[in-house]
């Protein structure tokens, strides 16, 4: 065990491998459930705990998975973890469930649990596992919850639903819209680009 | 489960609204790291949206069956995530099989779009909506059709788009993914012109 790999691991999600923008997976929950912050921060919490948990049974069986039928199984870890989600969003937070709606199961296939397990969980241990999954967790959600702090308080003139913009304010309605979101993320990404000195 | 008596116009706005106004890709947001990752050539795109076509046409329907004949009677359905995504799984892993060894053209043509399928969140999402909207046997295959449909569609614009993007000066930091979901706002925002044609 070794404190420098464990940042290591844990930093890269943060900032270098940040999904969805350094890898391009997971973008369906990034359009449809940052409306509003609560959403966008609601979203990432719950794939924070998908991701962890899953990366650590899934570094813990892997010797034990053979690996014709790895994929199966993973998704089969990633799904019960995601009823786990589902269940106590539901008998706990009712109205995020409600908002969120169908894209709490569809975390099943949102190929950030997924695309984890394959490239790092299943070689690595599970300590760094732990490290990998919270760092992309938590990278994750600081994404969502940018991208809906930008859309909820120019598109709705609110935070976390307070009035936050001057009482004359007309708010853009287009960026609460379905095609807003992909013109917000595609310039976030483009700025992203900027910032982190273009392509990798 | 009831059953309401469906007419034909019902069906025709059904697949409207699934095409059209509630595309699934631009206005649903299901199946976008699909979207982005085959749309740049035409060729891929084209074999991705036969591929969605005929598994969500098949699978839409077996997910209905699963549903109501085997997890309402056994009172198991917090259990559909998990039972969805099997049926899925082994659905496309089956359909690969047969692929291989019926036909190795279309094998070598659709083959490598099949695994892509299991992970593709507009198959799962409109199994979902089936069972959500409550729909009947026949509105069932009817709205998987119609949504693959018009996952196809948008695919198919989106491609035909992007290969034009060779010819196009973007700045740097705009490349590939960047104006690609700026495309995709912007085909979305011409979708918008047909809300209100059906619900």
């Amino acid at each position: 065990m070794d404190g420098g790999r464990f940042i290591k691991e844990f930093t890269k999600g943060l900032w270098s491998d940040i999904p969805p923008f350094r890898f391009v997976l997971g973008l369906c929950p990034t359009l449809a459930c940052t409306t509003t912050v609560r959403d966008g921060f609601g979203m990432g919490m719950c794939l924070t705990f998908v991701l962890v948990c899953s990366n650590i049974l899934i570094s813990l069986l892997r010797k034990v998975i053979p690996d014709q039928v790895r994929i199966a199984c993973f998704i089969v870890v990633v799904a019960t973890f995601v009823i786990i989600v589902e269940l106590t969003t539901q008998a706990f937070f009712y109205p995020l469930y409600m908002a969120l709606g169908i894209f709490i199961p569809l975390i099943v296939v949102n190929c950030i649990p997924l695309g984890r397990a394959e490239a790092f969980a299943k070689k690595n241990p599970v300590f760094y596992s732990l490290a990998d999954g919270l760092g992309m967790g938590i990278g994750y959600t600081m994404s969502l919850t940018s991208l809906a702090i930008f859309r909820e308080i120019f598109g709705k003139g609110t935070f976390l639903y307070h009035h936050i913009m001057w009482s004359g304010f007309e708010p853009f309605s287009f960026l609460q819209k379905p095609p807003g979101a992909f013109v917000c993320l595609g310039l976030m990404l483009g700025l992203m680009n900027l910032i982190g000195g273009g392509k990798k | 489960m009831e059953q309401e008596v469906w007419s034909f116009s019902d069906y025709l706005l059904l697949i409207v609204s699934g095409v059209l106004v509630n595309n699934i890709l631009l206005i649903r947001f299901l199946g976008n790291c699909p979207f982005l990752g085959v749309s740049k050539r035409m060729d891929t795109a084209v074999g991705m949206t036969f591929g969605v076509i005929f598994v969500l046409t098949c699978v839409g329907p077996i997910t209905w069956f699963v549903e109501h004949y085997l997890l309402v009677p056994f009172d198991i359905v917090y259990l559909e995530t998990l039972a969805f995504i099997l049926t899925i799984a082994v659905f496309v892993q089956l359909v690969e099989f047969v692929i291989k060894k019926m036909s190795p053209a279309l094998y070598r043509g659709l083959g490598i779009y099949l695994p892509l399928i299991t992970t593709n969140c507009c198959i799962l999402g409109t199994c979902f909506y089936n069972i959500r909207f409550k729909f009947g046997f026949i509105p069932t295959i009817i709205f998987s059709f119609a949504s693959a449909l018009g996952f196809g569609l948008a695919l198919i614009i989106m491609a035909g788009i992007r290969e034009r993007f060779h010819y196009a000066r973007i700045p740097k930091c705009f490349q590939d993914t960047s104006i690609g979901l700026i495309t995709a706002g912007l085909i979305g925002l011409s979708f918008y012109a047909f809300a209100g044609l059906a619900k």
